[in-house]
């Protein structure tokens, strides 16, 4: 009889260390809290190096399950006009890059945390994973002094430099190092 | 004889541009001279790089992102990430590929200047970016 109580009492200890160790923001259901450690990505990582190529060449390759298919295609139609840049293809890649994006967006895969950033966006569009609902819960208790006046960061657009793993979809906030700041810690 | 020695010096003087550049560039080029460009200069390239011109509201050269040093990082204007050297002494994968050159010739033009290149230009661009 003992025994049973050990095993119960061992899995219930196991079970609130578990929770314990999730952050106290509130977030996520209990099934996105607990984790068997941080090594899952919580987009499905860059899979296409032509993406990587062409679109990690003059910022962070965001994981295509950042935003819904709608928003990709409106980025791809016009890259002339890509937030005051252009980005310009030629039209076989352009092609070939968008049919990557609408196949992996949030609205399209069933992986990690796209399916509640596709909920968060509803029916809008947005052109920013920024303006996402879901983007906007994450970051809002982060100061926009640490973001938009630091120099090694610039803007909240600039996912790896505060997100070490971001190259891997990964955005643990246990993984946070905000240059010139440190860890996040609350 | 002496019309020959003209022409030989002519054809080597058109070389001269040209002597250090890979094959690629190479073939660029050669497509810009059958359209009436060349020849190339290095200093030509290295005095357009710095050139500013204000493009919506902003002023932009080559310099802006790439640097005045060639041979080393460059850094995006507006989202800082690293931009490897142009240099292809310092960076031997620049200037391999003929479509990639054209694609950035294509947007940075545009971006830089408000308009394309002129073959002129890419030719004395690629000539200064070999010479560094």
């Amino acid at each position: 009889m003992h025994w049973l109580l050990v095993v119960v009492g061992g899995a219930l200890a196991f079970g609130i260390s578990q929770v314990a160790q999730s952050d106290s923001d509130g977030e996520g259901r209990w099934s996105e809290r607990w984790r068997w450690g941080a090594d899952r990505p919580d987009f499905q990582p860059v899979t296409s190096a032509a993406y990587r190529n062409e679109c990690g060449a003059c910022h962070f390759a965001y994981q295509p399950g950042l935003l819904p298919a709608r928003s990709w295609r409106a980025i791809m139609g016009d890259l002339a006009n890509h937030f005051g840049e252009n980005a310009e293809l030629d039209e076989t890649t352009r092609r070939r890059l968008e049919h990557y994006l609408v196949n992996q967006a949030a609205d399209a895969v069933g992986y990690g945390r796209s399916p509640g950033l596709a909920r968060s966006v509803a029916k809008e569009k947005p052109m920013r994973i920024t303006e996402t609902a879901y983007f906007r819960r994450k970051h809002h208790e982060v100061p926009t002094r640490l973001v938009r006046e630091n120099a090694d960061v610039g803007s909240f657009s600039n996912c790896s430099a505060c997100h070490t793993q971001a190259d891997k979809g990964m955005y643990d906030e246990h993984q946070v190092r905000i240059p010139g700041v440190g860890a996040w810690d609350d | 004889m002496m019309k020959r020695r003209w022409i030989g010096i002519t054809l080597l003087g058109s070389g001269i541009g040209t002597a250090l550049a890979g094959p690629v560039s190479e073939q660029l080029m050669g497509s810009y001279r059958d359209a009436g460009a060349g020849p190339f200069r290095a200093e030509q390239g290295e005095q357009m790089w710095v050139v500013e011109r204000r493009v919506s509201g902003q002023a932009r050269s080559c310099a802006s992102c790439h640097g005045t040093d060639i041979t080393r990082d460059g850094k995006h204007l507006r989202t800082g990430k690293r931009i490897a050297p142009l240099a292809v002494s310092a960076n031997p994968q620049r200037l391999t590929d003929a479509a990639e050159v054209e694609k950035w010739f294509r947007r940075n033009c545009k971006w830089t200047w408000g308009r394309n290149c002129t073959d002129q230009e890419k030719g004395d661009f690629l000539v200064f970016i070999q010479s560094r």
